[in-house]
């Protein structure tokens, strides 16, 4: 026993120190971390001017790892498998160190192969559990993260009490250190990257329907097992290049949060995975740069953060599920609400006194509305800005200009015609329809007010005896002498 | 001394004789669409499905009906391959399913799948042509035509580009049915089509099943709804872990074999009743 431990501990020794001689960039790479006191600004001219190696291998290698990470992420997130991706980052541990005691060094190939085993290996184990038990997936996976973990950081730390060998970074692995990335790793990391793309873009059509509907795509002939374990090859595939400069902590929110941002703005597929790949690639770019300004940062947690800078916009800004663009259509529908209901304010006054006179004093619309005159000054102003009204007499009067007095009938239309809709159809009395149709003059569109005039038979009076402004009224304008007695209807043939 | 322990074992009694059922529905033809010869599934050595023999003619609508947990779906999935089965065979038109795929087409429920998904309308009922197209090879104009195509007859053409999750559920069925169509097979399995599905819905997807029969395709559809199967479809299997009866509607749907069908279930002996009562 002695002996062989002592041999193998020579052998150790010997292939360490010559693996440490080859391998000039990780010790070059080593050097950024060393640099102590310089200012943020001397290291932000070095980040860009890319003349270091270092810097280079480091951004390059952050990249490509976003991009991975954002397209395996954009799986995992439709196959609702989250869970899974922080399952298999932590299940990689042991591996990435018995890769490194397989030859004492930091051999990039050899901690992929191992990672990528171990990576593996915990799925398998996570399958086999639900198999064979009652226990649920989220349970297995929750086993198996915490012990292959467990048993990885053992192993880390019997690494690092080894009297030798080229630990360079082998103690970043949890939280990431980009600075540690060296030519063979960033080749390594290209290679992998382009693996990726090209099986995801060959068998995009498999990975889609077997994420989307598994059942079918099994009638359908497609090969949805081979899809998946391909699928859970590439995730680990992904999580092993992203270990180094992300870390085993993290690395699971480089999966997540860029495709999590991406999955708010698109409802294609293929557009969240592009859109997932250039989110992942500015995260890590940024998180690159924001560990480099101070030494030693770890590189993860900046990654993380840049992603959710993202995510965040994401959830904020994105077009049709943003928080705020949300808020701000709300905010114009209530203010184009508002306004409509002024013209029609205006119309009734009018209407009232047979219209005859073409302005409309505030104080009358505001009696009409039941608020202070102040308001109806504000609603006249925001009139004048759409250019649906003119003010006069000081301020004192507004007019309709033909814009908003088409607007006006219009409103008054939709109102009266879904009164008698309702009252004629649903034989809803008439003194109950008035507080539904204020709120549907609003959102009747053109084809349901043609399907309504239809119904109706191009009626001329809403249940309450007034008359519904038709097309020549809207034409003839606000202070026509007479009302046009003959209804046509916006969609009735003239 | 302590009593030995009784072991907990549910000793799951096979069907002591098989009752004579109703005469086939047809001379068996040679390869027809679907043949299933003693049929076995379990789920933990549990049966679901014990020893189903099955015959189906060409150009039937068969209703699939019995209660819940009778294996309905189960027998469905596991004619298409989808699930182990402990014993037995299935031939599609005399080949062991897996040689004959795309003969055969799938509505799976509408529960099934994540309705967030992002994809478009279209692009779902294009998946139903991915297994004629096979591994690697994308969708062309052809593909996207007759996709269209498809879409046009279950009246959701102009929802090919929206996405998934605005549909309600009829239009999430109907695009279920598109995408069968698109696989242009001759035997199609159905998991409940009508469940949660609005009346015009409903109404076309009965005139669609007529349809596909009429152009001599075989479909058999789960259906949970026992008053309507009756008019739905022209022959029925009656199904409760073992094939009760099967046979043309009129012979098959009487009371004696839908109590055998369903038990003691009263409530539905009761719309049994009703519903045996109205045919007169």
């Amino acid at each position: 026993m002695l002996h062989i431990s002592q041999r193998a501990r020579r052998s150790f020794y010997f292939l360490s120190s010559i693996l440490y001689l080859l391998l000039p960039t990780i010790a070059q790479a080593a050097k950024i971390s060393e640099i102590g006191e310089t200012s943020f600004t001397e290291q932000a001219l070095r980040f860009f001017t890319f003349q270091d190696p270092a810097v280079r291998y480091a951004l390059a290698g952050s990249m490509l790892l976003g991009i991975s990470c954002g397209l395996l992420g954009s799986f995992i997130i439709v196959r609702r498998m989250a869970l899974v991706g922080d399952a298999l980052s932590h299940a990689v541990l042991p591996g990435v160190a018995l890769g490194f005691l397989w030859n004492v060094s930091k051999d990039p190939v050899a901690i992929f192969v191992g990672a990528t085993i171990a990576g593996l290996l915990g799925t398998v184990v996570v399958r086999w559990i639900t198999d064979t038990t009652r226990l649920k997936e989220d349970t297995a996976l929750g086993l198996v993260l915490a012990t292959f973990f467990a048993v990885g950081i053992c192993l880390i730390g019997m690494i690092q009490r080894l009297p030798t060998g080229n630990k360079a970074g082998i103690d970043k692995i949890l939280f990431g250190q980009a600075a540690y990335l060296g030519a063979a790793d960033v080749r390594l990391m290209a290679i992998v990257t382009a693996f990726v793309i090209v099986v995801l873009a060959l068998f995009y059509k498999e990975f889609l329907i077997t994420s989307f509907d598994s059942g079918f795509a099994r009638a359908a002939g497609v090969p949805a097992q081979a899809i998946h374990y391909a699928l859970m090859l590439l995730l680990a595939f992904a999580v092993v290049i992203a270990l180094q400069a992300v870390g085993v902590v993290l690395v699971s929110a480089m999966l997540i949060t860029p495709a999590a941002a991406a999955y708010l703005l698109t409802d294609r597929l293929h557009r969240m995975l592009w859109l997932a790949a250039l989110f992942g690639l500015v995260a890590g770019a940024l998180g690159c740069f924001a560990s480099f300004l101070g030494p030693n940062f770890p590189t993860g947690p900046f990654m993380v953060l840049s992603a959710t800078a993202v995510f965040g916009m994401a959830f904020l800004f994105g077009p049709r599920h943003g928080v705020v663009s949300r808020w701000l259509r709300q905010r114009s529908r209530a203010q184009r609400i508002q306004r409509e209901n002024t013209l029609k304010a205006i119309y009734q006054v009018l209407e009232a006194r047979d219209f005859k006179g073409e302005s409309v004093s505030l104080r009358e619309l505001a009696e009409r509305r039941r608020e202070t005159v102040e308001e109806a000054a504000m609603q006249s102003a925001d009139l004048r800005r759409h250019g649906l009204a003119t003010i006069h007499d000081e301020g004192n009067a507004v007019a309709v200009t033909p814009e908003g007095w088409q607007l006006a009938c219009a409103i008054v239309r939709n109102h009266r015609l879904w009164e008698l809709y309702l009252t004629n159809a649903a034989q809803i009395a008439a003194d109950h329809v008035h507080e539904d149709a204020e709120k549907i003059e609003h959102v009747l569109g053109d084809e349901v007010v043609r399907e309504l005039e239809r119904r109706l038979a191009y009626a001329t009076h809403d249940p309450h005896g007034r008359p519904i402004p038709s097309l020549a009224d809207m034409q003839r304008g606000a202070t026509a002498p007479e009302r046009s007695r003959e209804f046509i209807g916006y969609g009735k043939p003239t | 001394m302590n009593p030995m322990p009784v072991p907990e074992f549910k000793v799951v009694e096979p069907p002591a004789s098989r009752e004579p059922t109703p005469a086939p529905v047809a001379p068996v033809e040679p390869n027809p669409p679907l043949e299933i010869h003693d049929l076995t599934v379990a789920y933990h050595k549990k049966p679901v499905l014990w020893g189903i023999d099955l015959a189906v003619p060409r150009g039937r609508l068969v209703g699939i009906v019995g209660p819940n947990g009778a294996g309905k779906s189960t027998l469905i999935k596991a004619a298409m391959g989808l699930l182990p089965v402990s014993s037995g065979w299935v031939k599609v038109f005399g080949e062991p399913v897996s040689n004959n795929l795309t003969r055969v087409g799938y509505v799976p429920q509408r529960e099934s799948v994540d309705w967030d998904f992002p994809v478009s309308v279209l692009d779902v009922v294009l998946m139903g042509r991915y297994g004629r197209l096979g591994l690697m090879r994308r969708p062309g104009r052809a593909d996207i035509d007759k996709a269209r195509g498809c879409l046009d007859k279950v009246k959701m053409l102009p929802f090919a580009n929206r996405q998934i999750s605005n549909l309600s559920g009829g239009q999430q069925q109907r695009v279920f049915l598109a995408r069968a169509l698109a696989q242009e097979s001759d035997l199609y399995f159905m998991d409940e089509p009508f469940a949660g599905v609005d009346a015009a819905t409903e109404s076309a997807i009965i005139t669609l099943l007529h349809e596909l029969k009429a152009q001599g395709k075989t479909l058999m559809v789960v259906h949970h709804d026992l008053p309507t199967a009756r008019n739905y479809f022209d022959t029925l299997l009656l199904l409760n872990m073992r094939v009760v009866a099967f046979g043309p509607t009129e012979e098959v749907f009487t009371f004696d074999l839908l109590q055998k069908t369903y038990g003691g279930r009263l409530t539905i002996l009761s719309e049994v009743a009703e519903a045996v009562r109205q045919r007169g």
